[in-house]
């Protein structure tokens, strides 16, 4: 207060020249020879500690509302094929998760997550990129293979082990991974992908207006892991082609957001880094679509990062090895499930536009179930990766001396003892 | 040329035979705060060589992403000591990403340096020597040169391997050690051992600077004692030269492993459980490791922690007497 009224009396001129020096800009470089790039700030006479409740909450995008109905008075300018492709994904997605889910649950497989809510997100937003966009993904976007044409078969043998899982046999069920398909083998410590994502868009970074961009998938939870700083930080300030897909689902297995972080979701921590950034209804298949293709536009003719943050709620167990309902009520999924969720609020858009009816939806339903069932019938027939041959190679693109010893070891224990080692379920 | 120029001729001789490779790390763009840098960026342009955010999960994390689309990643650690924050990278993401996905992606591009080792005054976070927490991982190779010539071969064949490798550089031969460097491009093959010194009473194994401290030690042996030691440099740590040992403690009937890092669980654990395995009818005497002591790296006690020369004589001596 003293300083301000000290300041109140002083002359014009004086004032004037005082105002010039607290508006004075400081500039930081950054000590490279040939750098420019500077951070300036301004100075104040106010002390004004920014208050969290001060940040206004960011809007999530949304086309079609929970009603099904069009918030804009425009249409979309998806064509009807590209819905119709979207919305089969989606109950595709949705079918083989349920028959997958219910074969672990018998024993068939060893493990299963679901995708269960969460499709608008995978289909929307798989269908906004291009297939040599390369997928950096963390485990629950299995939709987005499919989308790219991983078949059923494929899905199935993965999740069975059998000889023909691309992986041969070596990691847990859902972690898939397909060159043919641009989508990195996914593993299981949370968040390492989002900073190799980096990485890998740096190599596209002169590829030019049609070049591919990257794209990491990523929950809210694995948001807090030190990767996703380093991932944003580093794309940010190296300049990369990326979209940081965020799936926000409410829930990393029992943890609710609340327990996960206290700003305004994962969106707000985009102007912190540098980045453009969008909030998206999850739930809304079109506005994920319309959101990751502006996104994927940005970051390519820029040469900049986008993180999108995809609000959703995950409706399914957190994996087999879960039972939700020992951290949150019934009640909140049935209504999440109810009012909410991408696929009934897709149909009614559909419907609403002519694009689709109930004969449509049980046919595609009867015949997906009948190939999943039929896939993963297959699957369980098909022999099992040999031990011998898949157990020791590929740790080094040559198999060093112990390498070499040890598979001589277990060829010998196998002979002696062939019944104790035959490998199954 | 001293081992930072090396390191930095192998680099630049990697940048210029291979379009795709990039350098990074923090404060890469200037030179490095041990020179290896230098006028890297100059020549080959701030988009291959470039400083990264202070952060090193994400360097590696990068690195491994970079390399992950067929390019040459060449990431630096600023010390060994600091390569902890990218463990998780290194070792659950580096070294698995080949054998999980069934050889459908892998980053065998990338290399990871790191100034590693003792240096007379880096207390506990700039003398460490990590490489036995990388040699329990299947996937990675670890490799460690003893001076210029080994450095600039071996890096480069680091650089070209198809497997992602760690490189550790002893940081007290930057300018320590001094010699003649090809200046054209040469590489020195991964998973080979050096006999540095063929002896027929005893086997004397260690890698980096320890091979300087160790050659003391069997100059002391053969002048004071008469002791003939056949000293060899592992060079690569993992996967090591288990044949090369082999044969020369099946000749010499003794082993002194040294290295700095503590004993216990060190890489010499290792060599002296495959060598009492693989040469026990040949061994006459029980097998020496002379390490650090199984304590964080002391400031004041430099000294008195290191396996210098005298305890290494000590440790031949006793291997001879017994």
């Amino acid at each position: 207060m003293l300083l301000a009224n000290s300041r109140g009396m002083l002359a014009a001129g004086r004032r004037a020249a005082v105002a010039a020096n607290a508006m004075q800009l400081r500039s930081l470089t950054t000590g490279v020879s040939g750098a420019a790039d500077k951070l300036t700030y301004e100075f104040t006479d106010k002390l004004d500690l920014i208050k969290p409740e001060s940040y206004e909450s960011r809007k999530a995008y949304q086309v079609i509302g929970e009603d099904g109905k069009l918030r804009q008075s425009k249409e979309p300018s998806l064509s009807a094929e590209l819905c119709q492709k979207m919305y089969e994904n989606m109950v595709r997605l949705q079918v083989m998760d349920h028959v997958l889910y219910e074969a672990q649950r018998q024993g068939r497989i060893s493990f299963y997550m679901q995708t269960n809510g969460e499709e608008g997100i995978n289909i929307g937003s798989a269908a906004a990129l291009k297939h040599e966009d390369v997928v950096f993904a963390q485990y629950r976007e299995a939709g987005v293979l499919m989308w790219r044409g991983f078949s059923l078969q494929n899905f199935a043998d993965q999740c069975f082990s059998n000889a023909d899982d691309p992986g041969k046999g070596r990691q847990m069920p859902i972690h898939y991974g397909s060159v043919e398909h641009n989508f990195h083998t996914i593993s299981s410590p949370l968040t390492t992908q989002v900073p190799q994502a980096a990485g890998a868009a740096y190599a596209f970074r002169d590829a030019g207006k049609d070049g591919p961009v990257v794209a990491t998938y990523f929950g809210e939870g694995a948001a807090s892991e030190g990767d996703f700083h380093a991932g944003m930080n580093f794309a940010a300030t190296l300049e990369c082609p990326i979209l940081f897909l965020c799936r926000n689902n409410q829930y990393a297995i029992s943890t609710p957001v609340q327990d996960q972080f206290r700003g305004d979701g994962i969106v707000s921590r985009a102007q912190g880094y540098g980045m453009a950034s969008i909030r998206v209804d999850g739930n809304d298949t079109i506005a994920v679509y319309e959101a990751v293709s502006e996104a994927r536009a940005y970051a390519r003719e820029n040469n900049r990062p986008v993180l999108v943050e995809m609000m959703s709620y995950r409706i399914g167990h957190h994996s087999t090895s879960d039972d939700s309902t020992a951290y949150r009520p019934i009640e909140e999924i049935e209504s999440w499930k109810e009012t909410a969720h991408p696929i009934p609020r897709f149909r009614k858009y559909m419907e609403a536009h002519n694009l689709w009816d109930e004969d449509k939806e049980t046919a595609l339903r009867t015949d997906v179930r009948k190939a999943v069932l039929q896939a993963m019938t297959h699957a369980e027939d098909k022999p099992k990766p040999d031990a011998l041959d898949n157990l020791f190679a590929d740790v080094y693109t040559e198999m060093p001396q112990n390498l070499v010893e040890q598979q001589r070891e277990l060829s010998e224990q196998l002979k002696k003892y062939p019944a104790h080692y035959a490998v199954h379920h | 040329m001293n081992m930072f120029m090396a390191i930095n001729d192998a680099m630049r001789t990697a940048l210029k035979s291979d379009d795709s490779a990039v350098l990074f790390g923090e404060d890469v763009a200037f030179g490095g705060v041990f020179r290896c840098s230098m006028g890297l960026r100059d020549e080959f342009g701030k988009n291959r060589v470039f400083n990264t955010p202070l952060c090193e999960q994400g360097i590696a994390g990068f690195g491994i992403g970079y390399a992950s689309t067929g390019r040459t990643a060449i990431a630096e650690v600023q010390f060994a000591d600091y390569i902890f924050p990218a463990f998780d990278q290194l070792v659950n993401e580096a070294a698995k990403m080949r054998y999980r996905s069934g050889n459908q992606f892998n980053c065998g591009g990338l290399t990871v340096r790191a100034p590693y080792g003792a240096i007379g005054h880096g207390g506990h976070y700039h003398s460490q020597s990590p490489e036995a927490y990388f040699t329990h991982t299947p996937g990675l190779k670890v490799v460690i040169p003893r001076d210029p010539i080994q450095a600039k071969g071996l890096l480069l064949s680091c650089i070209r391997d198809p497997n992602p490798c760690i490189f550790f550089e002893p940081k007290a031969l930057y300018r320590g050690s001094v010699g003649d460097v090809p200046v054209g491009d040469y590489t020195i093959p991964l998973g080979k051992a050096e006999i540095v010194q063929p002896g027929t009473d005893v086997t004397v194994v260690g890698w980096g600077a320890q091979m300087h401290v160790l050659a003391k030690a069997c100059d002391m042996a053969q002048s004071e004692m008469g002791i003939s030691c056949e000293l060899i440099d592992l060079r690569t740590i993992v996967p090591w030269d288990i044949a090369t040992i082999v044969d020369s403690v099946k000749k010499t009937g003794r082993l002194v492993v040294s290295h700095e890092a503590p004993k216990t669980s060190g890489f010499a654990a290792e060599i002296a459980a495959t060598i009492s395995d693989k040469c026990f009818l040949y061994l006459e005497a029980p097998i020496q490791r002379v390490c650090g002591y199984d304590t964080p790296f002391p400031l004041v006690f430099e000294k008195c922690y290191v396996p210098d020369h005298l305890k290494n004589f000590e440790a031949i001596k006793h291997t001879v007497d017994f």
